[in-house]
């Protein structure tokens, strides 16, 4: 398990940028030692078990989909709400532009804070949410603008109120008009993609993940009590299941990793978004240079062929 | 003597045993009736109107007009993509108990004359979960209904996903639903069906996209299971919580239909559609310009 050693660098990173924040050339010394302790401590992260990345997956530090919309687009403009029933801050998105193009942008919300993951729900939408995310959606295809989807969450939220709301039929829905869309549909698994919850923004052209997120049809503690009646028993879910980036791309379910940096796109983001960006922005330019008839079929096809 | 006695007991025991009728005990109300007085009660109590699962044959001999029922793509058995420890021999077993090879059955049968595709998820094989060849058979009987212009009709039953089948489980949800959603651009009608249990990603896929929607009474449908939801919000349920009868309140469920109506309930929605301006529509879909 890496949690020590990355719990160790997430230190020396503090301290790096207390050093770094008083800019003062006798600490020099100490800075290039901190560096190189940090590389140590990272080494072990390019032979990750599936648990070790379930764990970095999951990482509150992780950068989301706020950073991935700061770092990667402009111009955003936030869309609120499902213009039903409610606002779902589970789920953020709106109108932006990647490379000066105007898209569609929607995504699972999460926080760096316990504050933040309280507000957000830790991911988990209701109804309201995917149906909020339907209407983004559905506006993309209305105005001819490429749709891009960041997927993570732990699952849908299990409550009374959303199964009042029609919990199935929203994500069913979800699914079922992605399907039909002609405009380009990109989606990223940019953290832990949990069960029907991560699939009701996932129905694209292409599906990319961080190398370092999984994607599962559920979590490993939920596959773990449901089959063998033990959620101790996690880390030999996380093997089992297969649910990896590379696992899911071997699959034949991704179609492309987006490489993290050494211990996860949280060490460097600068450098996580530079590959973010670069694999947008070649699988959209392939993406557009198709007819909406054939960006459907491509899709149809895609999932048709899912076995 | 003593022991020639026992002997006696135990010979006489065992004819009893082998003669005395096949018991069924109900889950509901405890009681217990002959297993051939349940069949012809259509499997429901014959003291407290508890509704039991139906098999396939059973349901599909409950629908069908004798003698049209015509199954297809009945040879597929389980797929094992991730190499699951115990699960193809799991399924052998179940086959074996069952006679079926998948949870699914495809058919196509008459309704009072009307000729449809019906699709039948069996909860004695894995409890009815999505697996690979689930989606498959679901996929390939909507597409059938589409390229022969027949409705659509889906009983529904499943425990979610089939855990040991992993992400091709899940990718098998937004495979049906892509199939039903074209099914539907061209027109075609779907009566979704929903009985006990209904759940996970069934639920979330294409149980809940019919363009008419039923239900059995008493039937569990949800997407989260009641267990997972009382554990994760820490609330008693409220009471008929997630049942055929709540749904149908929040507005869900067209109607809940009993057995004994259901042939002619589904042939009469069958008969309104046959009856609608089809050429009307087709007009419509080909851009209402004429
Ligand atoms: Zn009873």
């Amino acid at each position: 398990m890496i949690r020590e050693s990355l719990m160790e660098v997430g230190r020396i990173n503090m301290q790096m940028e207390e050093l770094r924040s008083k800019g003062r050339a006798e600490d020099d010394q100490e800075m290039l030692d901190l560096s190189m302790e940090k590389a140590r401590l990272l080494r072990p992260c390019v032979n990750l078990t599936a648990e070790d990345k379930v764990f970095l997956a999951r990482k509150i530090e992780r950068p989301h989909i706020d950073d991935f919309i700061k770092a990667l687009f402009t111009d955003f403009f936030e869309q609120r709400g499902d213009h039903l029933y409610d606002d779902d801050p589970a789920i953020y998105g709106g109108i932006a532009r990647f490379h000066g193009i105007p898209v569609s942008v929607v995504g699972h919300r999460k926080g760096h804070t316990a504050e933040e993951n309280v507000a957000y729900n830790f991911g988990m939408a209701k109804p309201e949410g995917y149906r909020k995310a339907l209407r983004i959606m559905d506006q993309a295809e209305k105005f001819g603008r490429p749709i891009i989807t960041f997927i993570d969450t732990p699952g849908a939220f299990p409550g009374i109120d959303a199964e009042e709301h029609g919990q199935g039929e929203a994500i069913a829905r979800n699914m079922a008009r992605m399907s039909s869309y002609h405009v380009p549909v990109i989606s990223i698994v940019t953290g832990e993609g949990s069960s029907g919850g991560a699939l009701a923004l996932g129905v694209c052209n292409r599906l990319l993940m961080l190398e370092y997120a999984v994607y599962s049809v559920l979590s490993p503690e939920g596959f773990a009590s449901i089959l063998w009646k033990d959620s101790s028993r996690h880390a030999e879910a996380c093997e089992i299941m297969k649910l990896t980036a590379d696992d899911i791309r071997e699959a034949n379910v991704a179609d492309e990793v987006i490489p993290e940096p050494l211990g996860g796109g949280q060490e460097n983001p600068k450098r996580l978004y530079g590959s973010m960006d670069m694999a947008i922005e070649k699988n959209l330019s392939a993406l557009m240079a198709m007819s909406p008839g054939e960006l459907l079929r491509d899709k149809r096809r895609k999932f048709r062929g899912m076995q | 003597m003593e022991k020639e006695e026992r002997s006696l007991k135990t010979v006489l025991m065992t004819v009893t045993r082998k003669l005395a009728p096949d018991y069924v005990n109900c889950k509901s109300c405890g009681r217990r009736a002959v297993r051939k007085v349940w069949q012809e009660n259509m499997n429901i109590c014959p003291f407290c109107g508890r509704y039991q699962a139906m098999s396939a044959d059973q349901r599909l001999g409950l629908i069908f007009d004798p003698g049209s029922r015509q199954d297809f793509n009945s040879d597929a058995g389980v797929r094992d993509p991730l190499n699951f420890p115990g699960y193809s021999e799991k399924a052998k077993k179940l086959e074996k108990k069952t006679g079926l090879k998948e949870s699914a059955v495809t058919a196509f049968g008459r309704i009072n004359g009307i000729r449809v595709v019906a699709v039948v998820l069996d909860t004695r094989f894995f409890m009815g979960s999505m697996s690979s060849i689930v989606g498959e058979k679901v996929t390939r009987a909507v597409e059938t209904a589409d390229r022969e212009k027949l409705p659509l009709i889906i009983f529904a039953a499943s425990g979610g996903a089939r855990m040991q089948e992993g992400i091709h489980s899940l990718m098998q949800m937004a495979k049906t639903s892509s199939a039903v959603q074209e099914f539907s651009e061209n027109g075609g009608l779907y009566i979704s069906c929903l009985t006990h249990p209904t759940t996970g990603g069934v639920t979330a896929s294409f149980a809940t996209l019919g363009d008419i929607t039923l239900a059995e009474p008493g039937a569990l449908i949800g997407f989260a299971g009641p267990r997972v939801i009382e554990q994760t919000i820490g609330v008693k349920l409220p009471k008929g919580f997630q049942r055929a009868e709540y749904l149908h309140k929040h507005g869900f469920v067209d109607r809940i239909v009993k057995r004994q109506e259901l042939k002619e309930v589904l042939y009469d929605i069958l008969k309104l559609h046959e009856d609608s301006r089809g050429g009307f529509a087709e007009d419509i879909r080909k851009g209402g310009q004429g």
